[in-house]
């Protein structure tokens, strides 16, 4: 696969440790949502350090995002976040992995559920099934440390504001609910696993068993499920939709690393 | 345009000639799976080889660790970028579980419990550079990093060594595996940087 060079055009601050780059990749073939690229930095003494990250949006002709977290001594994401001028250029290749993705064509309903900066690619996917004519129902299950946590804040609710009315699950948890007349049969739950904003009547803590299997769509062959974030929270959300009954072969799982930098 | 990423230092340079190119060290062990980690019930463990004409061999928990113990001690590489040095593990080598094996195949398709699969040229599972391996760092191999028991084949990128194994098929011809038919490369030499099909 070859390296392309790519122009960062704009930039977007998701939180104090993250920032989204839009990059323009002449003739960038297009992707599906959830696969990933390679992104190549250069030194003035030769030196590369190369590292994947996953797009965050479908494309846009040539037109690409990435979000990047900032990982401490993070070699390649502290200078992406921070120093990484627009007007740039540095080097991609892909899109790469053809496991993890969805799309309106094949894809039927799914279950997402992100821990912290997991959300990338599954934004992605639910970009891309708002953008398509389809009313496969999503499920969206966010795990996030704090409100300041939360990247693609505005987006999401917006997304809530558009579709839906708030309102407590019978259990009495928050949780937007779509209208499964609409096309926006969306659903979106955050879990805020240390500070909840104020008025969210789910006390701060992780994500349960519990919640899984009760905001999880149903189990069924047509509901394919996809996990994201941090080793440990996806080894517990992939096991807790297993316990809840969805086949291991519905279940499609990313990992990010606490290393990687 | 004067160059890519302007501003970009780096690290200070690895000076490590173990360190395949494109590849960075890790302290930790970072876990990649496709899915959900399957829970392998010990008693009903079997570990298979298959050959070309159907035959087949077979070995439970207790008769693979009846068999002669290594410690390989290897440096493993991540197609994520990852290598870790100096790892240590205890298995059998799989020229131990060839030995009597009849076969004039020339590939192999390893599969696992959970479905992953992989493929890779028979001899790269011989002459001492592959293992079945049980124990990591003197501990039972955790569940996540393959446990049960995993294929250990350092000298190709770690999706070669695939984790929760469980049988092995010979084959006249290739087959591709999971990775390598979603456009990995279908041998993965990491000091030639074969990470894509086309690499």
């Amino acid at each position: 696969m070859r390296w392309q060079p790519a122009e960062l055009v704009a930039t977007r601050t998701e939180s104090a440790s993250a920032r989204t780059l839009v990059l323009r990749v002449p003739g960038w073939p297009g992707h599906r949502p959830g696969q990933h690229l390679d992104v190549r930095l250069t030194a003035p003494d030769g030196y590369h350090a190369e590292r994947s990250y996953s797009l965050a949006a479908p494309a846009d002709g040539d037109h690409i995002e990435i979000t990047v977290q900032r990982v401490r001594d993070g070699e390649v994401s502290g200078y992406l976040v921070d120093v990484f001028p627009v007007g740039a250029f540095l080097e991609v290749r892909g899109p790469v992995g053809g496991w993890f993705v969805w799309t309106p064509e094949t894809g039927g309903a799914a279950v997402l559920i992100a821990g912290g900066s997991g959300i990338v690619p599954l934004a992605a996917m639910l970009r891309a099934r708002r953008k398509a004519v389809t009313a496969n129902p999503f499920r969206l299950l966010y795990s996030v440390r704090t409100p300041e946590d939360l990247l693609y804040a505005d987006e999401l609710a917006e997304l809530r504001r558009a579709a839906l009315t708030p309102a407590a699950d019978p259990i009495g948890e928050v949780c937007y609910r779509g209208d499964p007349e609409s096309d926006e049969n969306i659903d979106l739950f955050l879990a805020y696993t240390r500070t909840a904003p104020p008025g969210d009547p789910r006390p701060p803590g992780r994500l349960t068993r519990t919640e899984i299997a009760r905001l999880a769509l149903p189990p069924s062959p047509a509901v394919a499920c996809y996990v994201c974030g941090p080793t440990a929270f996806v080894e517990f959300a992939a096991d807790a939709l297993v316990s809840a009954g969805h086949a291991p072969a519905m279940i499609r799982t990313e990992r990010f690393g606490p290393t990687g930098g | 345009m004067t160059g890519f990423s302007p501003g970009f230092q780096g690290r200070p340079r690895p000076q490590s000639d173990r360190l395949p190119p494109g590849q960075y060290l890790v302290e930790d062990f970072p876990v990649l799976s496709a899915g959900p980690t399957p829970r392998v019930d010990l008693a009903r463990w079997q570990f298979t080889i298959t050959n070309e004409t159907g035959r087949q061999y077979a070995w439970s928990w207790p008769q693979l660790m009846s068999l002669p113990q290594e410690r390989p001690h290897v440096d493993i590489h991540c197609v994520t970028r990852w290598s870790k040095l100096d790892t240590r593990w205890q298995g059998v080598s799989l020229d131990s579980l060839l030995e009597n094996v009849e076969t004039q195949a020339e590939y192999a398709l390893i599969s696992s419990y959970g479905g992953y699969t992989t493929n890779l040229p028979l001899e790269d599972l011989m002459d001492g550079r592959a293992w079945i391996v049980h124990t990591y760092d003197g501990q039972d191999l955790h569940p996540e990093h393959g446990g049960p028991a995993r294929l250990l084949v350092p000298h190709l990128y770690f999706w070669k060594s695939a984790k929760w194994v469980k049988g092995i098929r010979l084959l006249d011809q290739d087959e591709l595996g999971f990775w390598e038919a979603a456009g990995y490369h279908a041998y993965g030499d990491p000091w030639r940087e074969q990470r894509y099909q086309d690499d």
